[in-house]
C-alpha cells in the first residue's frame, strides 16, 4: 500500500512540534472564526494569506486546512445558539439545532454537531487518502484541452448551479475574469489593462482581490445594514449525549459522509446542497417524525457530518486537479500559487511530502477540534457577544495589513478599497462573490491552457475537443446550461399528459 | 445632488422619478458592467498584434471575448431589471435588511480606511492603523473614549512588532517608532 506508507511519512511531517503548533493555531482560529458572526472561513483564509510570506508552504497549508475544518465546527455553534448560520454549510443545522437549544437540549445539539463533524471529517479524509492518489494518477495523462474543458466546467457550474440568478452569476464571473486579465500576457508578455502602470504589470495580487471582496466588501456591506438590536444567544452548558441520543445519531453520522464527500468533490458549491440532501434523507429514515421542526437530533447529526465530509471532498478536486469548488478552496489555491506550487496531478509526485503532511494534519486537526470543541463549547459561545464595532474594525484592520504587506505600497490599499467597493455593490445587487474569485484565480490558467491546446492543433478549433474526456466534459456543460430549458419542457409535459402519450 | 429650496413645492413628478431610480438602482450595476465591457473590448482590439504573436491565438482573443460577453450580460441584466427582476441583497448574521442603507456609517467607515492609506507612509503603520481602527469602531457606533483608542493602539503596535520581528515583513514604523 503506497498511500499508507506515504501517509505515515505525512504523519512524520504533521507531528513535528512546529507543525503541530500551526495545526493547533489553525483549528483554534478556525473555530473562533466559525463562531464569530460575519467572518466565514474563506474570509479568514484570505486575511491570513500574508502569513505565507513568513511560513514555509507546509506549515501555511496545514494552518489553512485547520481553519477550513475548524470553521465548519464553529459554524454550527452559531446556528444552534443564535439561529443565524454564518456559513452556508450550517444553514440546515439551524432548522433543527436551534429548536433543540430553545427546548433546553442545546448541549445535546452541540455534541451531536461536534461528533458529527469529527466522524464526517475522519470518513471524508480516509476517502481522500484512498481516492486522491488514484484520481491524480488518472489525471496525469490529461492534456491542455482537457484542462481547459474542466475549467470551463468549473466556471459554468459555479455560476449556474449555485445562486438564484444565473445572469448575476455570469456577471460576477466576468468581473473576476477581467481582474484576472490585468497584467502582462503570459505567452507574449504584452501589457493588458495596465493603463501604463508598472505596478499593474504584475497583475492585481490575488491577496488583494480575495481580501477586498471578502473582508472589505463585507465590512462596508454590514456597515450599511448593521443590526442594532443583537440577537441574544441561548446560554448553554457543556455538550453531552445520553444513550438514547447516541442510538438516534450514529446512523446519521455514518450516512452523512457518503452524501457530503461526492458533492464536495464536484464543482457544485461545497456543502450547501449535500447538507440539505442529508436533512431530507434523515427525515425520511427517522422514527421520530413528530419531532422534526421542533428539534430532532438526527437533523443536526446528519447534515453536520455531511458538511465536514464535503470539505474533504473539496480537497480531492483541489489537490488532484487544481480545481477549487468552494471559496475556501479557491483562496487556498491562491496560497499554493503564492509559493509557486501548482496543484494538479503532478502535485502528489513533485510535492509528495507537502501533500501527505497536509493530509495527515487533517487527521491531527480533527482530533484537536474534537478536544477543543466538546468541553469548551460554552467558552466559544461567549464569542457571540463580541461588540460588533470592534469586530468589523478589526476585520478592516487586518485586511489593510494584508494588502499593504504584499508590496508595501499605498496603491495596493487604494486598489483594495476599490475592490471592496465592488464587493459591496455585488452584495447589494445579489451578485455572488464565488464566481468572481474563481474567475480571478482560474481565468489566467484557463487562457493559458486554451492557447496551448490551439497551438498544438495549429489553430484548428477541433484541438479543443480532440480527447474523449474533453468531449464528455463539454456534454456535461451543455446539460448544465440547458437544464432550465429541459425542466421547463418536462414540466409542460406533465401538465398536458396527452402530449406525453404522443411522444 | 438636488438642492431643495422649499420642500412644499417639491412636485410629485420628481419624487416619482426619484423612487423609480431607487427601485431600479441595479441599472447602475448594468452601466458599470457595460463600461467595463467596452473598456476590455477596446483594450483587446487595440493591442498590437503584429509582433511576437506565438500560436494562432494572440493575447487579444480573451479580452475581446470577455469584453463582448460583459456587454452582452450588461444588456441582458438591464432587460431583466426593467422587467422587474431584482438581485437579492445578501443577508448575514449582523445584517438587518429591513432597514434602509445607512450611508453615513458606510462613508465614515470608508473615510477611516482611506485615512490609513493617506497616513501610512507619513505617520507610519502604528499611528495610521490605530487611527483607522478607532475611526472604524466610531463609525460603527462605539463611543467608549478610553477603551476604543486603547484597543486601537495596542492592536497596532502588537501587529507592527509581530510583522517586523516574527514574520519578517517590514511595515513602516514612522517617526513615532523611530523614537524607541
Amino acid at each position: 500500500m503506497d498511500a499508507v506508507s506515504s501517509l505515515l511519512d505525512g504523519f512524520g511531517t504533521a507531528l513535528t512540534p512546529s507543525n503541530l503548533l500551526v495545526a493547533a493555531i489553525g483549528v483554534v482560529l478556525g473555530t473562533a472564526i466559525g463562531v464569530l458572526p460575519g467572518i466565514g472561513p474563506a474570509m479568514a483564509v484570505a486575511l491570513l494569506l500574508p502569513v505565507t510570506y513568513g511560513l514555509d508552504p507546509t506549515a501555511a497549508l496545514i494552518m489553512f486546512a485547520g481553519i477550513y475544518y475548524g470553521g465548519m465546527f464553529g459554524g454550527s455553534t452559531t446556528s444552534i445558539l443564535l439561529n443565524t448560520p454564518g456559513e452556508t454549510a450550517a444553514v440546515v443545522t439551524a432548522m433543527e439545532g436551534h429548536p433543540m437549544a430553545k427546548r433546553g437540549r442545546g448541549p445535546q445539539a452541540l455534541a451531536a454537531a461536534a461528533i458529527g463533524h469529527f466522524i464526517g471529517g475522519i470518513v471524508g479524509t480516509v476517502l481522500l487518502v484512498l481516492l486522491a492518489p488514484a484520481v491524480a494518477s488518472l489525471a496525469v495523462d490529461i492534456g491542455a484541452p482537457d484542462y481547459f474543458a474542466i475549467m470551463v466546467l468549473a466556471f459554468v457550474a459555479v455560476t449556474s448551479v449555485l445562486g438564484k440568478s444565473r445572469l448575476r452569476g455570469f456577471a460576477s464571473l466576468l468581473i473576476g475574469l477581467t481582474i484576472g486579465l490585468v497584467g502582462l500576457d503570459q505567452l507574449t508578455g504584452q501589457a493588458r489593462l495596465t493603463f501604463g502602470s508598472l505596478h499593474l504589470a504584475d497583475g492585481v495580487d490575488v491577496v488583494i482581490v480575495a481580501v477586498g471582496l471578502f473582508a472589505v466588501g463585507e465590512s462596508l456591506w454590514v456597515a450599511a445594514h448593521l443590526r442594532h438590536k443583537l440577537a441574544e444567544p441561548i446560554p448553554v452548558g457543556r455538550p453531552w449525549l445520553g444513550r438514547g441520543d447516541v442510538r438516534r445519531t450514529w446512523k446519521p453520522w455514518l450516512r452523512g459522509p457518503f452524501i457530503g464527500f461526492p458533492f464536495g468533490a464536484i464543482p457544485a458549491g461545497g456543502a450547501e446542497i449535500p447538507t440539505f440532501l442529508s436533512y431530507v434523507t434523515e427525515k425520511r429514515f427517522s422514527r421520530h417524525k413528530d419531532e422534526w421542526g421542533k428539534g430532532a437530533i438526527e437533523g443536526v447529526a446528519g447534515p453536520e457530518s455531511t458538511a465536514s465530509a464535503s470539505a474533504a471532498g473539496t480537497l480531492v478536486t483541489m489537490l488532484t486537479l487544481g480545481l477549487p469548488t468552494t471559496a475556501v478552496a479557491a483562496v487556498m489555491l491562491a496560497a499554493f500559487q503564492q509559493y509557486g506550487i501548482q496543484p494538479g496531478p503532478l502535485l502528489f509526485e513533485r510535492e509528495s511530502a507537502l501533500v501527505w503532511g497536509l493530509i495527515a494534519s487533517l487527521f491531527v486537526g480533527l482530533v484537536l477540534l474534537l478536544v477543543i470543541n466538546l468541553p469548551m463549547a460554552p467558552v466559544w459561545a461567549k464569542l457571540l457577544r463580541i461588540p460588533r464595532p470592534y469586530l468589523y474594525a478589526g476585520i478592516l484592520f487586518f485586511a489593510s495589513v494584508g494588502a499593504y504587506a504584499v508590496g508595501g505600497e499605498v496603491l495596493d490599499l487604494l486598489l483594495l478599497f476599490a475592490i471592496g467597493v465592488l464587493g459591496f455593490a455585488m452584495r447589494r445587487f445579489g451578485l455572488p462573490v464565488l464566481p468572481a474569485i474563481i474567475g480571478v484565480i482560474l481565468g489566467p490558467a484557463a487562457e493559458l491552457q486554451m492557447r496551448r491546446a490551439l497551438q498544438i492543433s495549429d489553430g484548428n478549433l477541433s484541438g479543443l475537443v480532440n480527447s474523449p474526456m474533453a468531449v464528455t466534459v463539454y456534454v456535461v456543460i451543455a446539460l448544465i446550461l440547458a437544464w432550465p430549458l429541459i425542466r421547463k419542457l418536462t414540466k409542460r409535459r406533465e401538465q398536458t399528459p396527452q402530449e406525453k402519450v404522443d411522444a | 445632488m438636488s438642492v431643495e429650496t422649499s420642500t412644499v413645492e417639491e412636485s410629485t413628478g420628481t419624487a416619482e422619478r426619484k423612487s423609480w431610480w431607487r427601485e431600479h438602482s441595479e441599472l447602475g450595476m448594468c452601466a458599470f458592467l457595460l463600461l467595463l465591457g467596452v473598456l476590455v473590448l477596446t483594450e483587446g482590439l487595440t493591442l498590437p498584434t503584429d509582433f511576437t504573436t506565438r500560436g494562432p491565438l494572440g493575447p487579444q482573443a480573451v479580452p475581446v471575448a470577455v469584453g463582448s460577453l460583459l456587454v452582452l450580460i450588461s444588456l441582458l441584466l438591464a432587460r431583466d431589471v426593467l422587467r422587474g427582476g431584482r438581485g437579492e441583497a445578501e443577508g448575514g448574521e449582523d445584517i438587518d435588511l429591513s432597514t434602509a442603507a445607512d450611508w453615513r456609517t458606510v462613508l465614515l467607515l470608508a473615510g477611516a480606511f482611506l485615512a490609513n492609506a493617506a497616513l501610512i507612509d507619513v505617520a507610519g503603520f502604528p499611528v495610521s492603523s490605530a487611527v483607522m481602527f478607532w475611526g472604524a469602531a466610531y463609525a460603527l457606533g462605539s463611543r467608549n473614549f478610553v477603551r476604543d483608542p486603547l484597543i486601537a493602539a495596542v492592536l497596532s503596535v502588537v501587529t507592527w512588532v509581530a510583522f517586523n520581528e516574527l514574520l519578517g515583513v517590514p511595515l513602516p514604523g514612522g517617526p513615532l517608532m523611530g523614537v524607541f
